[in-house]
């Protein structure tokens, strides 16, 4: 059933400094907004359960990409068509560009911000393996100043992240990669286009004289929130990327991920297929 | 019933002409153009993001206007199917949707016209995949979207330049 419209309120401020300072002095009663394309989603099948909103998409703060040489800082507000169309993030980071480009359609990759992705916390968002294989952190903002985290440990459960009620998220940030990894982004869902995954893997490995000398691998859509697959990396740090390691880590993997059964999948189809994405990238390490 | 906040006062221009209306903040675009501005070319399919009927664009962006809340609406160039034509004169897309048999039942045509002219706008001779990414936010359930891409591809070969 749909929501009742006039009892949600959107409210624009003329700043960031406004908008903080109201998030400040009523904590919990207001929520930023940004491109609206899960709250919309939402307060159409009456499933909106906050009611008061701060519009955020004008804030220039929250805007914008800025490089130096050692990183790209990514404004909360880039939408995925900002994402998938910027030049030093193709080369540097295609992990995060194929998952914008996969993100929804052309109208959603035009309004979803990457902010809004990582706030609305869902376990099967499309940027967040490719942010968590990139080591990202957020800068999260409040009128009582700024703080740094590192994004591996900003969810901490289902829906549950390190997020005050008066911060927001202003920006993500990037270390920029030194020399060549080997990077794949794979999302399975049911079609190819508008799909929510049933699994979605960003895998990064550095590969130098036949060993693997990194690995960072990260799932979507296969537990409580996205996870980086550090028990299966442990196993293939060090080593050749040959079909025995690649089974020794797909066994790892089991205590890295809990896929469950929902509407989309079943807990069994999500390990199989978590499985088959890591091993397939493994083997593909040693051509 | 909960707590009833205040309507708002918003302005942005539609189709090239300035518009006021006044609504509740987070009601939908798409209720806006059809309800308040009686601009029923945009059609309501899912509601929810996922068909592409309410396509409208807005600052030169595909978007889809059911997931728009009036109040982001502010200040924003918005253009809906009734804006595509040039007075009488059809746009290249539209005359390529009624020569090939583009539209069935019409409801995803608006949308489908609307995404397809702003792929052109991006794109003006874009490849057949590029076609069928761009228009991938679009459903349609009559013409088993065949005759949707003959449409576009015929309306590439009308805005071809000359050599």
């Amino acid at each position: 059933m749909r929501s009742h419209i006039p009892s949600y309120e959107l409210a624009t401020l003329p700043s960031l400094a406004a908008t903080l300072e109201r998030m400040a002095r009523e904590p919990a009663e207001w929520k930023p907004f940004a491109g609206g394309t899960d709250l919309m989603v939402l307060l159409e099948a009456g499933k909106l359960p906050h009611r008061k909103f701060l519009n955020i998409a004008h804030l220039n703060e929250l805007r914008g990409m800025a490089i130096t040489p050692e990183h790209v800082c990514i404004g909360a507000l880039s939408t995925y068509s900002d994402i998938r169309r910027h030049e030093i993030l193709r080369r540097e980071f295609p992990l995060l560009c194929s998952a914008a480009e996969q993100t929804g359609s052309i109208a959603t990759q035009n309004r979803g911000t990457i902010g809004g992705n990582i706030a609305n916390a869902s376990p099967a968002a499309d940027s967040s393996p490719a942010l968590l294989a990139y080591d990202a952190e957020l800068e999260l903002i409040s009128a009582a100043g700024a703080r740094w985290i590192p994004y591996s440990r900003f969810h901490s459960g289902y829906k549950e992240m390190d997020l005050k009620p008066q911060e927001i998220i202003r920006r993500i940030r990037l270390p920029r990669p030194q020399r060549p990894w080997k990077q794949i982004y794979r999302k399975v869902g049911t079609r190819r286009a508008q799909a929510i995954s049933k699994v979605c893997f960003a895998g990064a490995a550095r590969v130098e004289a036949g060993l693997i000398q990194d690995i960072r691998l990260a799932f979507g859509s296969v537990a409580v929130a996205v996870v980086r697959a550090t028990q299966a990396e442990n196993i293939l740090r060090g080593q050749e990327p040959t079909s025995t390691i690649a089974l020794e880590s797909q066994d790892a993997l089991l205590r890295d991920i809990a896929p469950i059964a929902d509407m989309r999948s079943t807990a069994e189809y999500r390990l199989r297929v978590a499985r088959n994405l890591l091993g397939e990238f493994i083997l593909s390490l040693a051509e | 019933m909960p707590e009833a906040a205040r309507k708002i006062r918003v302005q942005f221009r539609v189709n090239g002409c300035g518009v006021e209306v006044e609504t509740f903040s987070m009601a939908r675009l798409l209720d806006v153009l059809r309800e308040e501005l009686r601009l029923t070319g945009t059609k309501e399919g899912c509601g929810e993001g996922e068909c592409g009927a309410c396509s409208v664009e807005m600052n030169g962006a595909l978007v889809n206007s059911c997931l728009i809340p009036a109040a982001q609406a502010e200040g924003a160039e918005i253009r809906t199917i009734e804006g595509v034509a040039d007075a009488d004169r059809l746009h290249a897309v539209q005359e390529a949707f009624l020569k090939c048999g583009g539209a069935q039942c019409g409801i995803c045509t608006p949308g489908m016209i609307l995404a397809a002219v702003n792929l052109l706008e991006r794109h003006a001779q874009p490849t057949e995949a590029e076609i069928r990414d761009g228009l991938s936010g679009n459903l349609c359930r009559c013409t088993g979207y065949a005759r949707i891409f003959a449409s576009v591809i015929a309306a590439c070969r009308q805005t071809e330049p000359r050599a």
